[in-house]
C-alpha cells in the first residue's frame, strides 16, 4: 500500500519536527561527504569472514550512508530545513538453513565482526522452527564494482539558500496567480549502499533521488468552499536537473494542460495550480455513469501501482503480507493458465534499469544485477517479481533483482521494481486518442486511491478532469472519481499512445512489511484509453 | 537493555543546555526499545529487538532555529552536538512562525508505563505468535500476524527552566486467519499499554471464528445501509476525520470546520446530540504523555460535546495570533457511548451489516471529509438480531460527519487497534443508518 506520508509523519505540520525515522540530523556540509571504499570493503570482509567461521554458508553485507534533506515552505515561510544522516552496517546470513540478520552502527572491525557473528547465532536458532531451508538462485560474483545515478547536478551540492529561494519564488508565483495558500517541499534522497557478499561481490553504490511536490489551494469565503491543485511532477531517480524546467520536459495537452517528463518547470506548474485551483470553485459537478477514460501518465501511474505492481509481488502472493498489505488475486494457478490480465493492448513490464526512475539501480539489495522483464504480455499475465531466495518456487533460475531494504538496520525483503505500460507499437497521439472518444472524461494527475487487500476493487480521482464529446476536449469537470475491478478494467484497454508520450510517475513512500518499510518506486505509460468505466460523483453536502 | 535513570538523563540534560551560546536551547533524550514477531503461513517469519537512544537539541538565535541529534553521550559529543544546531541555526532562514520555548511547567504525571509490558522477553513473543499459530494449524486455518511491543522514555529540559520526565510502554498485537481455500478471512487486533491481561491463546479465537464464519460469502446489492461498526472498524473513519480538527485550518477557510464567510465552527452543531469525544491524558486504560511535542502541558479537555464542536487544535503560533490560551496538543481520543457490547447492537437490529474491519481509507473529498475504503475480514448480514449470513466485501464512500448525524446507537467504548495512525483511541461500536456502499469487492 502507498503511505499516506505527509500526514503520518506530521510534516505537515507547523513546527519543528524532525523525521527521526531517517535518522539523525546533520549539517548540511556533511551531505557532501562520501565514505572511503577502502574501509567499507574493510568492514565487509570483517563481516564475512566472521560469519563463516561462525559456520554461515552464506552472508551478505550492506553498509549504508543515507542522507536525506527536507525543505518545507508555505506562502513566505521556511517552514523547517532538516538533514538526516545514517549510517551503520546490516548483515544477513544463512546457517543450518535458516536466515539470520543482525546490524549495528558500530563501525569498528570488531563491532561488525560481532554483528556477523550474532547473525549467524540468530539463524542457526531460528532453524529450529524452519520447515524447508533457503534456497537460493545463484549469482556470479562481480569482483569490486561501482554504480552511480547517471545525476547531472549533485542535489545535496545545490546550497539551502537557493533551494529556499526557489521554493520561496514558486509559493509567491502561486499566490500572485490567485492562490490563497500554498505548501512546496523538496526531499532529497542520497543512498551510499556497500554490498559484499560470500558470492564473491564487492559493490559500491551511490543512488540520488529527488521530489518537489507542491499543493496550491483556492478558497470562496462566501460559500465556504474551497479546492486544491497538487503539483504535476513525479519524484524521480535524477539530480537538480529535473528542476532545470527544460522545454524537451513539456508535453503539453491538446487542451493546453503542461505535463512533465524528466525536467519540470515548478514555478510554471504553480501558476498553473493555482488557477486550476481556483477554475475548480466553480466547475460543474459531474454526471455519474459510464465513461471512456483518457488518463496521462501523470495519473495512470498510480493505477498501475495498485492494480498491477502490489498484485504481482511474490511474498503477497504467496501469503506473507496477508496481515498487513494483504494478498493478491494474481494466484500462481492464474500465471500457469495465461491469465488474461487486460486486453491485447496492455503489456507491462517490470525493470530496475529505466534512466531517470526511482528504481534505477546497478544491483539489488542482494547484489542481482538488474535487469527487464515481462509481467504482461499481450494482456495475459507472464510472470510475477520475485528475489533470490524466492525464484525456485517459480521455477526460475535467477531473481529478478527487485531486493530492497530502506536502511542498513533493516532487512532486504522482495520491493515492486518500477512496473511500467508499454508505449503502443502504432504512431498515436493524444489529440488523435481523444478525438476518437465520444463520451469520456480526460484525467491528469493522481488523486484519492484506494483498493482492496486482494487489489480487485479499487477508486481513484485525480487533480484535474476535463470532459470529452464527440470527439473534443471540453470544460473542466469537478467531484469525479472512478471505480474498478482490476482485470475487467484492464480489459477496456483500447488503446495507448505511442513511446513519444512516454513519462514516468511514482511514489517516494510505498509501505510494506511489518515493521514497516517504505521503498521508492516509478511507473511509466504513455497515455492510455480505457472504454465504459464507472465514474462516481464525489461531492456531498454536510447540510 | 536498561535505560539510564533519571538522574543520569536530568545531569546530561543540564549540561548540554548549559554548554549553548544561544538565545535559547532546549534538549531532549529520548530511548526507546521495540521488541517485535512476525508470522505468516503459520511459520514465524522474523523477530528482533530495536534499541535507540537519542539526544536532540534545539537552539535558537532571535527567530533563527538549527536543530541537531546525536546518539554518543561523552562530553566531547555532547558539545559536538550543541555546536552543530548552533551552526545549523546560524545558517537557517528566519522563522516568522517562531514561538519561543515553553516556560517552567508543573506537569501532572500519567500512568503510561506498565512494569510487564517492558519485562516481555523474547521467550514471550515466540510464546504468543505460538498461541495464535496452533489452533489455528489444529482447524486447518491459516496465521499470519504481527506482535510489537514497545518500552520507551522521553526526558527534556530547556534554557527557561522547564523539565520533565516519564516512562512508557504499548503493546500491539494484530492477526490476520484465513481458511485454506481463501474463501474466509477474520481479523483481530489488541492495543494496550499494560499486556497482563492479554493472551493470544483467547484473542485469536474472535479471528479464527469470523474465517470460518466469513467463507461461503454472499452478494448483496450496494447503496445505502443500516451499518454496525465494530469499534476498529469505526475508528478508521474518525481518526481520520480528527486530522483536520486544526483551528489554523478551519480558520484559513480549508476545513469542513470553516464557516461560510469566514472563522471556524466552535460552538455550532455538526454531529447528532449523543457524539461527543474529548480528550483526556490521564483516562483509565489509555494515559498518553502529560506534554505535547512542544512541552505545552495537555489537558482534559472536550472537542465536541453534544454533537458541538467544543475545542480545535491550536500550534502555540497559531493560539498567539488568535488571541487563545496556548494547550498541549491532543495526545488520545475518547468517545462517548452507551453501555451496550458489539452482540447487543446485533440483537437489537432488525435488518443491517455488521463490520469486523474497514481498510485503506483514503480522502476523497476534505471538503466534507468523504472517505473511502473498504470493508475487511467479516462483513455479516443482519436480520431479525441474528447473524443470518457472511458478505462479500463492499467499498464505501461515507464522510464520518454525515455518518454522526445518522446515529441508531452507540454501544460500550474500547481502546481500539487501528491500522494506520497511531492515536489511543477509545471508541464504541456504532449502530448507524443510511451508511454507504458503492461497490462490491471480490476480495476475501
Amino acid at each position: 500500500m502507498r503511505r499516506d506520508f505527509l500526514a503520518v509523519t506530521g510534516l505537515v505540520g507547523g513546527g519543528l519536527v524532525i523525521p527521526s525515522a531517517f535518522g539523525r540530523a546533520i549539517a548540511a556540509e556533511a551531505l557532501q561527504s562520501t565514505m572511503d571504499v577502502a574501509i567499507k570493503k574493510r568492514l565487509a570482509d570483517a563481516a564475512l569472514t566472521a560469519a563463516t567461521g561462525a559456520g554461515a554458508s552464506y552472508c551478505d553485507v550492506r553498509v549504508g550512508r543515507y542522507l536525506r534533506q527536507f525543505v518545507i515552505t508555505r506562502e513566505a515561510n521556511v517552514e523547517n530545513v532538516v538533514n538526516t544522516e545514517s549510517t551503520g552496517v546490516g548483515i544477513r546470513v544463512i546457517a543450518n538453513g535458516a536466515w539470520g540478520f543482525a546490524a549495528t552502527n558500530d563501525l569498528s572491525v570488531d563491532g561488525v565482526a560481532a554483528a556477523a557473528r550474532q547473525a549467524t547465532a540468530i539463524a542457526k536458532a531460528n532453524s529450529g522452527s524452519q520447515t524447508a531451508p533457503v534456497r537460493l538462485a545463484p549469482v556470479k560474483g562481480v569482483g569490486e564494482v561501482s554504480w552511480k545515478t547517471p545525476i547531472v547536478k549533485n542535489s545535496m551540492e545545490v546550497p539551502i539558500k537557493d533551494k529556499v529561494d526557489m521554493l520561496l519564488q514558486v509559493n509567491a508565483a502561486a499566490l500572485a496567480a490567485g492562490a490563497d495558500f500554498v505548501n512546496s517541499i523538496l526531499f532529497l534522497v542520497n543512498e551510499q549502499k556497500y554490498f559484499a557478499s560470500t558470492d564473491g561481490s564487492y559493490i559500491d553504490q551511490d543512488v540520488h533521488r529527488i521530489w518537489a511536490p507542491m499543493t496550491a489551494t483556492a478558497i470562496d469565503k462566501a460559500s465556504g468552499k474551497f479546492r486544491t491543485r497538487e503539483g504535476l511532477s513525479s519524484p524521480m531517480g535524477m539530480g537538480f536537473e529535473y528542476l532545470d524546467g527544460a522545454a524537451s520536459g513539456k508535453f503539453v495537452s491538446p487542451n493546453g494542460v503542461i505535463n512533465y517528463g524528466n525536467s519540470y518547470d515548478m514555478k510554471e506548474d504553480a501558476i498553473a495550480a493555482a488557477k486550476q485551483a481556483r477554475a475548480k470553485l466553480t466547475a460543474p459537478s459531474v454526471k455519474p455513469g459510464k465513461y471512456d477514460l483518457v488518463l496521462d501518465p501523470s495519473h495512470t501511474w498510480l493505477t498501475i501501482h495498485e492494480s498491477v505492481g502490489h498484485p504481482l509481488e511474490l511474498d503477497r502472493v504467496l501469503g506473507y503480507e496477508a496481515n498487513y498489505a494483504g494478498t493478491s488475486f494474481a494466484t500462481l494457478d492464474k500465471r500457469k493458465e495465461n491469465f488474461q490480465y487486460g486486453s491485447d493492448k496492455v503489456n507491462i513490464f517490470a525493470d530496475k534499469v529505466q534512466v531517470g526512475s526511482l528504481g534505477h539501480v546497478g544491483y539489488d539489495d542482494e547484489g542481482v544485477k538488474t535487469k527487464r522483464w515481462d509481467l504482461i504480455k499481450d494482456g495475459k499475465l507472464v510472470d510475477y517479481q520475485s528475489i533470490r531466495d524466492q525464484a525456485h518456487i517459480l521455477g526460475k533460475t535467477e531473481s529478478d533483482g527487485c531486493c530492497y531494504a530502506d536502511s542498513w538496520s533493516s532487512v532486504q525483503f522482495q520491493r515492486m521494481a518500477n512496473v511500467s505500460l508499454q508505449p503502443g507499437k502504432a504512431k498515436l497521439g493524444v489529440a488523435d486518442m481523444i478525438a476518437g472518444v465520444e463520451n469520456g472524461i480526460y484525467i491528469v494527475g493522481d488523486g484519492s486511491f484506494s483498493i482492496d487487500q486482494q487489489r480487485y476493487n479499487a477508486q481513484f480521482g485525480g487533480q484535474l478532469f476535463y470532459e470529452i464529446k464527440n470527439g473534443k476536449l471540453g470544460a473542466q469537470i469537478e467531484d469525479v472519481a472512478y471505480q474498478i475491478r482490476t482485470p475487467e478494467f484492464w480489459n477496456a484497454c483500447s488503446a495507448v499512445c505511442d513511446e513519444s508520450d512516454y513519462r514516468l510517475g511514482g511514489s517516494f513512500f510505498d509501505g510494506k512489511g511489518q515493521p514497516s518499510q517504505v521503498s521508492a518506486v516509478s511507473h511509466g505509460s504513455s497515455t492510455a484509453r480505457f472504454n465504459g468505466i464507472n465514474v462516481i460523483n464525489t461531492a456531498r453536502s454536510l447540510g | 537493555m536498561s535505560f539510564p535513570t533519571e538522574a543520569e538523563l536530568k545531569a546530561i540534560l543540564l549540561k548540554v543546555v548549559a554548554m549553548s551560546k544561544a538565545d535559547e536551547c532546549t534538549a531532549q533524550i529520548t530511548g526507546t526499545t521495540t521488541g517485535n514477531i512476525r508470522f505468516a503461513l503459520n511459520n514465524v517469519s522474523t523477530s528482533g529487538i530495536v534499541t535507540d537512544t537519542e539526544l536532540a537539541v534545539q537552539v535558537a538565535f532571535g527567530k533563527r532555529v538549527g536543530i541537531a541529534t546525536i546518539n554518543e553521550f561523552n562530553d566531547a559529543a555532547l558539545e559536538r552536538v550543541v555546536r552543530r544546531a548552533e551552526d545549523l541555526a546560524r545558517l537557517a532562514p528566519e522563522n516568522p512562525e517562531f514561538v519561543p520555548a515553553v516556560a517552567k511547567q508543573t506537569y501532572r504525571p500519567t500512568n503510561t508505563f506498565s512494569a510487564a509490558t517492558a519485562a516481555i522477553t523474547p521467550e514471550y513473543r515466540a510464546k504468543m505468535a505460538n498461541a495464535s499459530i496452533a489452533p489455528c494449524k489444529a482447524e486447518k486455518l491459516i496465521a499470519a500476524g504481527f506482535l510489537t511491543d514497545t518500552n520507551r522514555f522521553v526526558a527534556f529540559a530547556n534554557s527557561r527552566g522547564n523539565y520533565g520526565y516519564q516512562t512508557g510502554t504499548a503493546l500491539d498485537y494484530t492477526c490476520t486467519v484465513r481458511t485454506e481455500d481463501g474463501r474466509g478471512s477474520g481479523w483481530v487486533g489488541r492495543n494496550l499499554q499494560d499486556s497482563t491481561s492479554f493472551n493470544a491463546a483467547d484473542e485469536i479465537r474472535t479471528a479464527m471464528r469470523k474465517a470460518s464464519a466469513s467463507a461461503d460469502a454472499r452478494a448483496l446489492e450496494p447503496g445505502k445501509y443500516t451499518v454496525i461498526l465494530e469499534p476498529a472498524a469505526a475508528a478508521g473513519l474518525i481518526t481520520f476525520m480528527m486530522r483536520f480538527f486544526d483551528a489554523r485550518q478551519a480558520d484559513e477557510g480549508r476545513s469542513f470546520l470553516s464557516k461560510k464567510g469566514g472563522g471556524n465552527k466552535i460552538g455550532e452543531q455538526v454531529y447528532d446530540p449523543r457524539v461527543s469525544f474529548t480528550t483526556d491524558p490521564w483516562y483509565p486504560g489509555a494515559e498518553v504523555m502529560p506534554w505535547d511535542e512542544d512541552g505545552l502541558p495537555r489537558e482534559k479537555m472536550a472537542l465536541v460535546e453534544g454533537g458541538k464542536i467544543a475545542n480545535l487544535n491550536y500550534s502555540r503560533f497559531w493560539a498567539q495570533k488568535q488571541g487563545k490560551r496556548p494547550v498541549g496538543q491532543v495526545g488520545n481520543l475518547l468517545m462517548a457511548g452507551g453501555t451496550r457490547s458489539t452482540a447487543d447492537l446485533v440483537r437489537s437490529t432488525q435488518r443491517g451489516i455488521l463490520v469486523t474491519r474497514t481498510w485503506y481509507i483514503r480522502m476523497v473529498d476534505p471538503q466534507t471529509v468523504l472517505l473511502t475504503g473498504l470493508t475487511r475480514d467479516g462483513t455479516f448480514f443482519i436480520e431479525n438480531g441474528q447473524i443470518k449470513y457472511p458478505l462479500k466485501n463492499f467499498r464505501f464512500n461515507e464522510s464520518p460527519v454525515i455518518m454522526l448525524n445518522n446515529i441508531d446507537e452507540l454501544g460500550k467504548p474500547v481502546r481500539v487497534s487501528a491500522d494506520e495512525g497511531d492515536m489511543v483511541t477509545v471508541i464504541p461500536p456504532m449502530k448507524l443508518r443510511d451508511f454507504t456502499f458503492t461497490s462490491l469487492s471480490d476480495a476475501v
